[in-house]
């Protein structure tokens, strides 16, 4: 299932709808850094919510994609992290470190804001 | 068969010569406690009072020869005397000297016939045994009862997450941290981080003197997944024996946010959250 990819002004928004395939999340990874810079996003919500397992290829997965946009000039958010997933994610020692995490969209937007204004 | 008709028998006459003697049994017995200075966390009156009422439970039980009326009535006694601290060796003793009481009345009774007391004490000993028995196990499951309640009222009052100000949590911390119980503040917390929309939460381990291995990653685990969140955690008053954990585990200290104490954990979460708490006035 391909994941949509939403355009809000200078952000791009992916949501998960469900559980992703190994060849879904290559898909998406390669989508969104294609369009970072084709739609001249300054930043990158990825929204997790939906899913309630996350897997060591998607944690990599979601890590890369968050580096490979830092190199393409722009900032990436990982938002909905369920709690439960979380604790099983640090158990695994999944823990996206260097990637920015918030609670949920309204954050992740909230977020990505404070950073344009700074950068400015 | 005709052994255990024997044996009734015998009670039946065992439970008369108690009846008939209760009176002056009883005071032999209250006499006995207080000279050994057992339940001294009594009054002598609730002494004689508990203790009539003992005896006469222990009479109908070796009547009836079922226990089940002891039973009950010994939870009801635990109940009443175990938050005056009443301990178990008392109980345990003075069911131990009725016991002796009356099996030395049995003995001044028929001392002129060897193999009738012989045969009393036969059919006496195992009962008594069974009703010491039961009352000391219902003084232990009472007092277990209470414990685990105790411990449950404890474990519920002991991990509070508490909102301080608009997206700030605070989880303070006190006594001994075990693995379950880390687990139990880890999902309190995540959910409350969710709940009420908390950007920044302040742990504050001043009341927990130790914590093993096990127990510190737990915590680093803790402050990792509340970042997953999208919260920043704050842990403050870490002691000199945690600190020293913390760094033989080799935590990542780019990843711990660490204050001296609960108030300047509070102050830097202020400031992440953009506050500023400035005086009105001169304090007078």
């Amino acid at each position: 299932m391909e994941v949509p990819i939403l355009k809000q002004g200078a952000v791009l928004i992916a949501t998960f709808q469900a559980a992703l395939s190994d060849a879904d999340l290559n898909q998406l990874r390669s989508a969104l850094v294609q369009q970072v810079v084709r739609f001249r996003s300054r930043g990158v919500i990825v929204d997790v919510t939906a899913m309630d397992v996350m897997d060591s290829f998607a944690s990599r997965t979601l890590r890369e994609i968050a580096h490979m946009i830092r190199l393409r000039g722009a900032e990436t958010v990982i938002v909905g992290i369920q709690p439960e997933v979380a604790f099983a994610m640090v158990q695994l020692g999944l823990t996206l470190e260097g990637v920015a995490t918030a609670l949920d969209l309204e954050e992740g937007l909230a977020y990505l804001n404070q950073k344009f204004k700074t950068v400015k | 068969m005709a052994k255990r008709d024997e044996s009734s028998e015998l009670l039946r006459e065992l439970v008369a010569h108690l009846r008939q003697n209760r009176t002056q049994l009883r005071e032999e017995w209250v006499a006995r406690i207080s000279e050994t200075r057992l339940l001294t966390a009594m009054t002598k009156e609730e002494i004689f009072a508990e203790a009539t009422s003992v005896y006469d439970s222990y009479v109908e039980a070796l009547e009836t020869e079922t226990f089940e009326a002891l039973q009950a009535y010994a939870r009801n006694l635990s109940e009443r005397i175990i938050p005056r601290g009443v301990e178990t060796h008392e109980v345990v003793g003075i069911v131990l000297l009725l016991r002796d009481v009356l099996a030395r009345s049995l003995f001044a009774k028929y001392q002129t016939d060897f193999k009738k007391l012989n045969r009393i004490l036969d059919a006496y000993e195992p009962a008594a045994n069974r009703i010491a028995n039961t009352v000391a196990v219902g003084f232990v499951q009472e007092r277990e009862r209470v414990i685990r309640q105790q411990q449950e009222a404890i474990r519920e009052l002991s991990t509070p997450v508490l909102q301080v100000r608009e997206r700030l949590l605070i989880l303070p911390i006190i006594g001994v941290i075990d693995p379950q119980r880390a687990r139990q503040l880890t999902e309190q917390l995540l959910r409350g981080i969710r709940t009420n929309r908390a950007k920044v939460v302040v742990i504050d381990i001043t009341g927990v003197a130790a914590m093993d291995v096990t127990v510190a990653n737990h915590l680093v685990q803790t402050v990792e997944a509340s970042r997953l969140l999208g919260a920043t955690v704050i842990v403050t008053g870490l002691s000199p024996e945690i600190a020293q954990t913390l760094v033989t585990i080799g935590v990542d200290l780019g990843k711990m946010n660490t204050v001296g104490d609960l108030q300047g954990g509070i102050e830097q979460a202020e400031r992440l959250l953009g506050y500023k708490v400035a005086a009105l006035a001169e304090p007078s």
